[in-house]
This record gives C-alpha cells, sequence and structure tokens, in this order.
C-alpha cells in the first residue's frame, strides 16, 4: 500500500461564538492516496468546506481546529508555525474556490498573479515563471495562452476564470489540491470539460486530490472514495461503487433516493423529512436521528465509527438492509 | 390533433431585442465619423411557445440562452418586441384593461434567488397577503387567517407569519416565495430556476410540493432549469434553447430516448448521473459564443461535432421530425429518417 498523501486523524474544528460553540467539524479522520480523487459530499452546514479550510489552516477566528492532526506527507499541519504553513499553501497543497474571484485579484493581469505565485515558493527567473504560468494556463486547456497571460480576470467568462484558477493552483505541482465546488456556478458543458481536466490531471500527475460538493452525480463520475458528511461527522464511508449501489447510512440512501434521476419520472420523489439540524444546539446523540425513519431510542446516544465491512466505514446503529437498495 | 382547445398560454413568435443605446459622446463621435453603433442582444428570437392547461413545459439550456429573458416574456414581465402573447387563446394586449389585469394575476413567478425576490423589511404575513388584498381577493382584516391558509398549503407553519425572510432557512424561503405566487389563485407558474439553489434533499422536498400544488390547484408550469434531470422529472415537455433560439422540443420521453440535435445530445452525455462511474467526461468544445454577435447560420455550429459547410450560412428551421418531435438541425434535411 502506498503511503498516502494526506491523513487527517480525529480533527475537530469548533467556532467559538458569543452564542455557543458550533462543533463545525467533530471527529473526522480520512486519507487520500497519491494520484487519488476523494468525493466530499454534503449539503450546507455539514461542515464538508470548513473541513477544507481546516487543512489548509485557514480557518479564522472565533474559528479554531481544537484536535486532531493533519498528516502531509508526515508532516503534521496542526503543529505548524503560520510562518511554515505559509511555505506549505500554495506549494505542497492548493486550494480551488467555487467562485474564481476569490483566488483572483481583479486589478491584476493573469501573468502578474502566476508569476507571483511561481516565485513566492521558488526562486526562478520571471521569465522562467512567465513559461511555467504559461504552460499551466495551457495545461487547463486555454487557447492562446501567451494572449491570455496579458488579460485581466473581468475579461475571462466564468468557466475560464475557474481554469485559471485552477492552473494557478497547478503552478507549484503541489501533492494535494483541494477543490470547493468549483464546478457548481458552471454550466453542465463547461463543467464536464473542467472535470475531464482534473481527472487527467490526477492520473498524470498523482497530485491527490479533494473534490467538496453537494452534487452526488459529480462525485459519482470523478471520485474513487467517497465521504459523505451530515452535521460535522462523517457519518460514511467507502469507495464510490460501494456507496453508491449499497448505502449503508440512511441519510446516504435518502440523498441518493432525493436525485430526480431516469425512470422515476412525476413520481414523488423518496424526500428526507425535515431540515439538517442547527450546529450551534444541536441535540443529543445522531443528529441525523429527527430525519431518520430507523432511529430508535438507542439513537440517543452518538454512534461510534464502525468497519461494517473491509473498506467501509459507518456511524449508525441501524443501517440499511443491503437487500433495501434497488 | 386539431380538436385540442386553444393552450392556456401562447407566444407567437416572440423576439426579445435588448438594444444598448449610444451615449452623448457616441452620438457625437458619430457625427464626426466614427463608427459607433448601437448593440443589440438579440435574447430571445422568433420562439414559439404554447402550453395547455394542466401541463409541465420545462425549458433547458445554459446560462445566456435566453431561457430567463422567455420566462420573463411568458409571465409579462418583459414585452415582447416582436410577437404576441395569447391567454386561452386571445391576444392579451387585445383585451380591455380589466381583463389584462386578470390574466397577469393568473400568470405567477416564482424566482431562483428568494433572499432578492421577498422584500427584506416584510413579515411574511404581509408578503404573502399584501396582493390579495390589493386585488380585492379579500379584506384587510382577512389577510392574517388568508396568509396562514397559504403557508399551510406549502408545509410551513402559522407561526412563521410575523417573521422577516432572514429568519428563515433557504428551503423555507423557497416555500414561502411559492406561497406569495399562490395567494392571487394563479393558473400558470413560471418557475425560473426555482430549486436550484438548494440542498439535494430541500431540493426533492420543493420539487414534490410543486408536483402536489400541481394536483390541488390545477396548475400549469413552466419550468425553467439549467439541470436536465430536475426538467426531466418534472416535465411533460421538453423545449431546449440555444443563443435565443429553440433549437428542439418534444415530449419527454421522447426527446431523452430519441436525441436528435447535437446540442441537446451534447448536453445530455454531460449530465453528471448518479449511475455514470469512472467517466471520463469528453466535453464539447468552447463556450456558448456572445449574444452580442452569435455566429451566422446555425448558432451552434462553431462547437458542432457534426457541423456542414451549409451550417455556416443557412439557419436551420424547426421542424416536426417525428410525431410533436420537434428539431432544428440541417442534418434531419440530409438524412431523413
Amino acid at each position: 500500500m502506498t503511503e498516502p498523501t494526506l491523513r487527517v486523524e480525529n480533527l475537530h474544528t469548533h467556532f467559538f461564538t458569543r452564542q455557543g460553540v458550533v462543533k463545525a467539524v467533530e471527529d473526522v479522520s480520512f486519507s487520500v492516496a497519491p494520484g487519488k480523487i476523494l468525493g466530499l459530499v454534503g449539503e450546507s452546514g455539514s461542515g464538508k468546506s470548513v473541513t477544507g479550510y481546516s487543512i489548509m489552516g485557514l480557518v479564522d477566528p472565533p474559528g479554531r481546529r481544537v484536535a486532531g492532526r493533519i498528516l502531509l506527507g508526515g508532516d503534521d499541519l496542526c503543529a505548524m508555525t503560520s510562518e511554515q504553513m505559509r511555505s506549505v499553501r500554495g506549494r505542497r497543497i492548493a486550494m480551488i474556490f467555487q467562485d474564481p474571484m476569490m483566488t483572483l485579484n481583479p486589478v491584476l493581469r493573469i501573468d502578474t498573479q502566476m508569476i507571483e505565485a511561481i516565485r513566492a515558493h521558488t526562486s526562478v527567473s520571471r521569465v522562467v515563471a512567465r513559461e511555467r504560468a504559461r504552460d499551466a494556463l495551457a495545461q487547463v486547456g486555454i487557447s492562446a495562452p501567451e494572449e491570455r497571460l496579458l488579460a485581466y480576470p473581468h475579461q475571462f467568462s466564468g468557466g475560464m476564470r475557474q481554469r485559471v484558477a485552477i492552473a494557478i493552483a497547478l503552478l507549484n505541482k503541489p501533492e494535494l489540491i483541494i477543490a470547493d465546488e468549483p464546478t457548481t456556478a458552471l454550466d453542465v458543458t463547461i463543467q464536464a470539460q473542467i472535470l475531464f481536466e482534473m481527472q487527467t490531471l490526477a492520473r498524470d500527475s498523482g497530485t491527490a486530490l479533494i473534490w467538496i460538493t453537494h452534487d452526488l452525480s459529480v462525485i459519482a463520475g470523478l471520485a474513487d472514495e467517497i465521504c459523505v458528511m451530515y452535521a460535522g461527522r462523517i457519518v460514511e464511508q467507502g469507495t464510490v461503487d460501494a456507496v453508491l449501489d449499497a448505502p449503508l447510512h440512511p441519510y446516504t440512501h435518502g440523498l441518493i433516493d432525493s436525485v430526480p434521476s431516469r425512470g422515476r419520472r412525476g413520481e414523488p420523489l423518496r424526500q428526507i423529512p425535515g431540515m439538517a439540524p442547527s450546529l450551534l444546539d444541536p441535540a443529543q446523540g445522531c443528529a441525523f436521528r429527527e430525519r431518520c425513519s430507523r432511529a430508535d431510542s438507542a439513537c440517543i446516544d452518538q454512534p461510534a465509527l464502525s468497519i461494517p465491512i473491509a473498506g467501509r466505514q459507518l456511524r449508525c446503529f441501524h443501517p440499511m438492509p443491503s437487500a433495501a437498495i434497488a | 390533433m386539431s380538436t385540442l382547445p386553444a393552450p392556456l398560454l401562447e407566444l407567437r413568435g416572440v423576439s426579445k431585442r435588448f438594444v444598448r443605446a449610444l451615449d452623448t459622446a457616441a452620438k457625437l463621435a458619430k457625427l464626426l465619423g466614427a463608427s459607433a453603433k448601437e448593440e443589440t442582444v438579440r435574447a430571445v428570437d422568433a420562439v414559439d411557445l404554447a402550453v395547455q392547461a394542466g401541463e409541465v413545459v420545462g425549458l433547458v439550456g445554459e446560462s445566456g440562452c435566453g431561457k430567463s429573458t422567455l420566462g420573463r416574456l411568458a409571465a409579462g414581465l418583459l414585452a415582447p418586441s416582436v410577437g404576441t402573447r395569447l391567454w386561452r387563446g386571445e391576444e392579451i394586449v387585445l383585451l380591455p384593461a380589466t381583463a389584462q389585469r386578470d390574466v397577469r394575476l393568473k400568470i405567477q413567478m416564482i424566482f431562483q434567488d428568494s433572499y432578492a425576490s421577498l422584500n427584506p423589511r416584510m413579515r411574511v404575513t404581509d408578503i404573502v397577503g399584501e396582493a390579495p388584498v390589493v386585488h380585492g381577493m379579500i379584506k384587510q382584516r382577512e389577510q392574517h387567517e388568508y396568509a396562514t391558509q397559504m403557508l399551510a398549503h406549502v408545509g410551513l407553519d402559522a407561526s412563521l407569519l410575523e417573521r422577516f425572510p432572514h429568519q428563515f432557512s433557504g428551503g423555507q424561503r423557497a416555500r414561502v416565495g411559492i406561497a406569495r405566487a399562490l395567494a392571487v389563485k394563479p393558473e400558470f407558474l413560471v418557475c425560473d430556476e426555482a430549486v436550484a439553489a438548494l440542498d439535494v434533499s430541500i431540493q426533492a422536498q420543493v420539487l414534490n410540493l410543486f408536483m402536489q400544488l400541481r394536483e390541488k390547484f390545477d396548475l400549469t408550469y413552466l419550468f425553467i432549469s439549467h439541470d436536465m434531470g430536475v426538467v426531466q422529472h418534472v416535465s411533460d415537455r421538453v423545449f431546449v434553447m440555444y443563443l435565443g433560439r429553440v433549437i428542439e422540443n418534444a415530449p419527454t420521453a421522447e426527446i431523452f430516448a430519441r436525441t436528435n440535435h447535437p446540442y441537446t445530445k451534447a448536453l445530455l452525455a454531460e449530465v453528471p448521473r448518479l449511475d455514470a462511474r469512472k467517466k471520463s467526461f469528453v466535453a464539447i468544445q468552447g463556450e456558448i459564443p456572445s449574444p452580442l454577435d452569435p455566429p451566422h447560420g446555425c448558432h451552434f455550429h462553431p462547437r458542432c461535432p457534426q457541423v456542414m459547410p451549409r451550417c455556416r450560412i443557412d439557419q436551420p428551421v424547426l421542424r416536426e421530425i417525428a410525431p410533436l418531435h420537434f428539431s432544428a438541425c440541417h442534418l434531419n434535411d440530409a438524412a431523413p429518417s
């Protein structure tokens, strides 16, 4: 077995607000191997983005990583000083955001921004840096990269901007890229182009990829492994085929049923009742209890992470019987 | 099919052009011989759309294809530059003023961004109850009770009536938007990306709600979405738009089983699906061109894998290629199936 690029162990990230402590990430553990794509799936407020920010060390006060280890190739990111983190960010880990304008500075030309990102981490001449910037743009499928380097972000369309943001993430050949809903705002044809490039990238360069999204169907086509998050915890984890074909957690099952799909046109979707609980004052026990049809008195306690089948992890007292899956 | 009653709402040959007029400086420059020109966007270009009572028509396309503009034309929020709007077979602009007002009430719109479409300073009881009072459907003192009923229809509790929009979750705000539209007893709802901003589990709840309301109130929908999965789930007929034109339309089962237009094919191929694992995404190339300067001939030809010389010159017309299945593509002339 190859050593994973990233191993997250028992990560807890809490926000200490005036109203109380928000436990945005609770006891989250997972790992990603080189060249593999991990899908981190959850709805708004499930803690999937905060998990990404925690790895990047981008959680701002009142939030804080309160416990856990984040090992990148053996180095614990939690133990690093902010100075050390700066040299890791952008060089060994890069992040792609949903809105590319979070990455891009609107008043600087693309070449200025890209050259700066390279020279922040490696001492190369501007000429060399510029060549690398051009190659990165070409790599993400931008035609005429030489001319595009001279453009400003507003001169690009949304899809092109996202490609530039991806190119910037690639500049220093990071070991790990965290992508936070990068295609959510894009049209399907553009989304497909970007997914294609990310797939090729992971396969060819050995970069590990964490893909954060609410869209199960994107993960189905893209990822190797999947972690389903609910109310700050990973409730189910396994390979994409295993989780989507035979979900064990009732929440995963409900999510899959909620996706409108071929063959059930016009029929009511099997919906999950209710809505995600507030993380500010979570009820005791399993957070999904209130919305779950299988819940009983045992669910008053928080279910521990179990390994029902090799390669799977689950947090549930009453997993779905495998036969119930159509 | 000739015995069909007049469609509930029909758009005949409607176009919407947005023109950016020249400012004073540009006019002056033009006088002095500069080549300043007015910029025109044909957001919607000669579209025919007829919706029968009780039908759900889905409208899909990528951003910038004009689907929202068409929705606003249908709802009467925009006036068409060319073309006519008919309600039950009668041209709306020729109706007397009171009848026109009634038609306006019968067609309501539900917007994508419930934050932007609900007044943040109004309480839900006023958001939902104001319009029926203004239009004399109920008395002012009945407003509270009426709003309670409307909220019940969309699955919200009466205890929420005194709240402001920001106190709701996204799914609840979507429901308030629906309740507001229902309050004036519409027959026709234009839903513009009404579920796009919602989480999957909430989206399923709201889609189910739309279907229940359709049964309960005999509603007709024009359902605008970029999400093929959603449109396939709710619609009876699907219209596909590209750069202001309808390029294919057919009953839902037909369009998904026997897709005709290369653009629709590409669009369908690239929709991520739960059952498509580790698929290699092979994208159609390029992006939707600027509507300011659309390509000649078939708008899709620069991206089309099956482009022919003719596509660069002639604009293909929408033609019936199978019963009720219309498509605008020259390939259908080349090889009649």
